[in-house]
């Protein structure tokens, strides 16, 4: 694709050399760990498609739909509600990254033990690698953990259109009142930023595309219960990505069709891989594309995942945004009601996210739980520990794995996996 | 039916071969550079009718025989329990990895931690520090149980605690008191990831470093507890996969 989005890419001021060779890692990371896969549904044919056109078709629509007066907003979290972006006939896209890139320029401006996804941002930026930060009107960071809310103030100087959305850290109704003033602060950003007036109609509509695609992954996730299961979780998780980057109407009917060809498999007892295999559930850090280095080992050595209770899986799409309100206040409380729910590992105490680990082993029939962390990431790895015991007193067997994007540890990792799934056999 | 079992650590390869309960073949050699070329000269003229690999070299082994594979963490459970049939505990300290294992009354592996990518507690730790203090590997722990004064060593990276180690050098210390220091890290470092494991007695030691006398006695008095230790404590791991070959 790179000659036939080269000049996109150049009024877009990124350094194409660059971006050539990431584009280059990409695509053999992707041949190595997708299409190398078996007995893979017909459907994610369209996740190739989309996967090898993520930096330029998607793109071109992201700029035509700019030409047409429309805005392009940008976020790292998942507390970005996207129901007010759409609201104002704007499209969100995720910005998290889930490769090191200009690693060098990026410690020039944040310590060497800044968590993995605050430093590809940077990187990403820094490297000029990423059409999506380039074409956003507004790039959208909120106040979750330290490492993030300091870090904006740096990534500041380098985007011009930096908003800083603050997020509660207690499940208090002061918490609420926080969120909710916050929303509608946010609001306000993006009206002046579309030149739109979100009213109640508006606002409905927003909420009714966003949860439809949110009842599709819903109706995947579903699917991925029955053994043996019907899809692996590496692509799952490809489609849980593509949630953040896909025009939202296509990406709830793809994913809708993968779903009903997956009904057919079930019915017939097939599955992405053998019944009887060892069933594993994620839970932790999100993984950004092209992280996908954990569910690969999982899957290469002998496990399928089942469910990942993360930001980019369930913890990101659970719970639906009741739609039945009339006025906009009613309905900016049903959002914020939602999106108050989410249990990132920010707030204090967090013991609803124990609840939904355990409720999602049983409900996906897992036979182990993996936690996940990257290196630095303080309230995800702190947490940890504490799920770890939890689970442990329940004779839940667990594994807690810390890792980062580079390769050097896989031998490691899939000696601690391969002993873990004989651990649960 | 003859059972073999083959472990391809990061330093040594190991091979068992079992005719029933017997050990009828036993040996073992130096990983090398190419540590497939060194199996397949270990593996000459040994008859054997099923074989397992285990160690970091077994899926790479995979590749080139009809071996099946098993992790080394339930090959040193599985030996472990061969020649001791009550442990609990196993703590195994190799060339590369360091890994704590705990087992329940039926043999099976119910939690296990193994160190992270860094050489820190592990064999190749002790095999830099004695080449920098100029010792010979196999009189390392033997030299430093001559220590007379205690001294610490705060590092535990291997790279750290080279420059740590050459910095006491240049002051004078004896270097047998820096060779105790030495060990005592490691086994600091050991005795962490067991106590997050389990503590639970039986307590072998196992893999090569458990050939070093110092290693031993300092694990057994850190723990408080006495520690077994097999007679050649880096077969473990093949006569495990020796045992599950006849699983197959």
């Amino acid at each position: 694709m790179n000659e036939r989005w080269k000049r996109m890419w150049e009024g877009l001021g990124m350094d194409l050399e660059a971006h050539d060779a990431l584009l280059e890692v990409l695509r053999k990371g992707y041949r190595d760990i997708y299409l190398a896969q078996k007995n893979r549904p017909e459907g994610m044919g369209y996740f190739d498609f989309v996967m090898s056109e993520v930096h330029g078709l998607r793109i071109k629509e992201l700029l035509d739909e700019k030409e047409a007066g429309r805005k392009v907003i940008g976020a790292f979290c998942l507390f970005v509600p996207e129901e007010i972006v759409r609201a104002a006939d704007a499209t969100l896209v995720g910005l998290c990254a889930g490769a090191d890139f200009a690693t060098e320029e990026v410690e020039k401006l944040l310590p060497r033990n800044t968590c993995s996804l605050i430093k590809p941002a940077f990187g990403f930026k820094l490297g000029k690698v990423c059409p999506y930060i380039e074409s956003a009107d507004m790039v959208v960071g909120e106040n979750t953990c330290d490492g993030k809310k300091k870090s904006y103030e740096i990534l500041n100087d380098l985007v011009p259109n930096m908003y800083v959305m603050d997020i509660p850290q207690m499940k208090s109704a002061e918490g609420r009142a926080l969120l909710k003033a916050e929303y509608l602060r946010f609001k306000e950003a993006v009206e002046k930023l579309t030149g739109t007036t979100i009213d109640a109609p508006r606002l409905k509509k927003g909420i009714e595309v966003v949860n439809k695609k949110r009842k599709a992954i819903h109706r995947l996730s579903g699917l991925r219960k029955a053994d043996p299961a019907p899809i692996s979780g590496l692509d799952a998780l490809l489609a849980n990505q593509v949630y953040f980057y896909d025009d939202p109407v296509r990406f709830t009917d793809s994913i809708n069709k993968i779903c009903d060809e997956l009904e057919a498999r079930i019915d017939k007892g097939e599955g992405a891989m053998p019944k009887g295999t060892p069933r594993i559930l994620i839970s932790g850090y999100p993984m950004a594309v092209p992280n996908w280095k954990l569910p690969w080992i999982i899957e290469t050595a002998g496990a399928v995942v089942v469910g990942e209770e993360s930001c980019v899986g369930e913890r990101g799409t659970r719970n639906l945004v009741d739609e039945s309100g009339s006025t906009l206040d009613e309905l900016i409380e049903a959002i914020v009601d939602r999106y108050f729910k989410i249990d990132c590992a920010i707030f204090t105490p967090n013991r609803d996210r124990l609840d939904h680990i355990l409720e999602m082993f049983e409900a996906y029939q897992a036979d182990g739980v993996i936690h996940y962390c990257l290196q630095f990431c303080q309230p995800y790895l702190i947490e940890s520990m504490v799920i770890e015991k939890a689970l442990e007193t329940k004779n839940i067997p667990v594994l807690r794995i810390e890792t980062d994007y580079t390769s050097e540890d896989v031998g490691q990792l899939r000696t601690r996996l391969e002993a873990f799934f004989e651990l649960i056999k | 039916m003859r059972l073999a079992g083959i472990d391809i650590g990061s330093r040594t390869i190991e091979l068992v071969v079992l005719k029933g309960r017997e050990v009828i073949e036993s040996r073992e050699t130096d990983s090398g550079f190419d540590p497939i070329m060194q199996a397949k000269e270990l593996l000459e003229g040994v008859a054997y009718d099923r074989i397992m690999a285990t160690g970091y070299g077994r899926h790479i082994f995979e590749l080139y025989s009809d071996a099946a594979t098993v992790t080394e963490i339930k090959a040193y459970a599985v030996g472990a329990r061969a020649l001791f049939p009550l442990v609990r505990t196993i703590m195994d300290i190799g060339g590369q990895d360091s890994k704590a294992i705990a087992v329940n009354g039926a043999g099976k592996v119910t939690k296990f931690e193994m160190n992270d990518r860094c050489a820190a507690g592990t064999g190749k730790f002790l095999e830099i520090m004695a080449s920098t203090l100029g010792y010979p590997l196999d009189q390392f722990g033997g030299e430093a149980l001559k220590a007379a004064t205690d001294i610490q060593i705060s590092s535990m990276c291997t790279v750290f605690a080279e420059s740590e180690v050459t910095s006491l050098v240049a002051k004078g210390v004896d270097r047998r008191d820096i060779a105790m220091a030495v060990h005592r890290c490691v086994v600091k470092r050991s005795v962490a990831m067991l106590k997050r494991v389990s503590m639970e007695e039986p307590i072998l030691f196992a893999g090569g470093v458990a050939r070093n006398p110092c290693m031993c006695r300092l694990l057994e008095q850190a723990l408080e507890r006495d520690v077994l230790v097999p007679e050649n404590p880096q077969m473990v791991g093949a006569l495990g996969a020796a045992i599950l070959a006849g699983d197959i």
